[in-house]
């Protein structure tokens, strides 16, 4: 577990809301609170780490753990050509976390991809609503508990 | 007697049934609607330009309007949010009207078994010729398109001025 000078830094600026850090593969990998993301991000976002773009933000289920969803988040430096990876467990209670829009404008479709597929609600989104799947589906088609024979068709089928 | 073989009589006429004859003018002149949404289009093209050359079957027409055509050829994966885009689509075709299930998505859902894709677009609209493949060389596209010309070739025609046995 090699120490970088950017997760030294992040333990002692949040030491409450960064529960680990670490690397992995190469890449910087933080876990965070599930209320704290915001100000952690815009401080990876401003000078003079310039993590400045969101590469991707999604979900993982991982069915019978608790708490059970966990979100992540590739950030992208291109100043510094490096990648962080955020990451924050979701409590059962309430499946929700805020919203990136306000920091980028790519984070509202991705967001909404999450919202559709996992139902996980994003606080601050300006249109939360789904972005695959059609009005009228119901359920959340990449959560594992969703029963794999599952079949919702738009059209009533012919024969 | 050479002279006698080779001598052409005056006239030459051949006797035929009108059905037979519509069938015949029917199958070589297919306009084709194109309603391409996955990696099958990569094969419909190499099928439809001069490499493997559909034109010489008389389909080499694509009209990009259905009211226009007379074949249509769904050409990979039909999800379920798709389908009832393919059903205004057929439903926009003028008769007579023909349809080809082009690639394994197209002919049974294929590898997607899950939520979000049709199983099949016979689910949806009727289909005359099946072809199976991921994707499916454009020999075999050219094969279904023969099979649907001796269907076109043998089916009950019809007509506008048709009489009609009730």
């Amino acid at each position: 577990m090699e120490k970088t000078a950017l997760l030294d830094l992040l333990r002692q600026k949040f030491p409450r809301e960064v529960k680990e850090a670490f690397t992995d593969l190469g890449d910087e990998v933080i876990i965070i609170e599930q209320d704290s993301l915001l100000p952690v991000v815009k401080f990876l976002r401003g000078q003079p780490h310039q993590y400045g773009l969101l590469l991707d933000l999604t979900c993982v289920d991982y069915l019978g753990q608790e708490p059970r969803f966990e979100m992540v988040y590739h950030l992208y430096s291109l100043t510094q050509n490096k990648r962080l990876r955020i990451k924050t467990r979701l409590s059962k209670k309430e499946l929700r976390i805020a919203s990136l829009t306000e920091l980028w404008k790519n984070a509202n479709w991705l967001e909404r991809e999450v919202y559709d597929l996992f139902g996980i609600n994003f606080e601050g989104h300006p249109d939360l609503r789904r972005i695959f799947m059609y009005d009228g589906f119901e359920g959340y088609p990449l959560r594992k508990d969703y029963p794999l024979r599952k079949r919702q068709p738009r059209l009533r089928l012919r024969e | 007697m050479p002279e006698a073989k080779t001598k052409q009589p005056p006239a030459q006429f051949i006797t035929t049934q009108f059905n037979h004859i519509l069938g015949w003018a029917r199958k070589f002149s297919l306009f084709h609607y194109p309603f391409v949404t996955a990696c099958c289009g990569m094969e419909y093209m190499s099928a439809a330009c001069a490499h493997f050359d559909i034109d010489r079957f008389g389909a080499g027409w694509t009209r990009f309007s259905p009211r226009q055509s007379d074949m249509l050829l769904v050409v990979g994966t039909v999800t379920q949010k798709l389908a009832p885009v393919l059903r205004i689509v057929y439903d926009q075709m003028t008769e007579p009207k023909w349809v080809i299930a082009f690639g394994t998505c197209a002919v049974s859902g294929g590898i997607y078994d899950n939520y979000a894709v049709v199983q099949g677009i016979d689910a949806i609209i009727p289909v005359d010729v099946y072809i199976p493949g991921c994707p499916p060389r454009p020999e075999s596209v050219l094969d279904g398109l023969l099979k649907l010309q001796e269907k076109i070739q043998h089916q009950d025609q019809e007509w506008r001025w048709k009489r009609r046995r009730y």
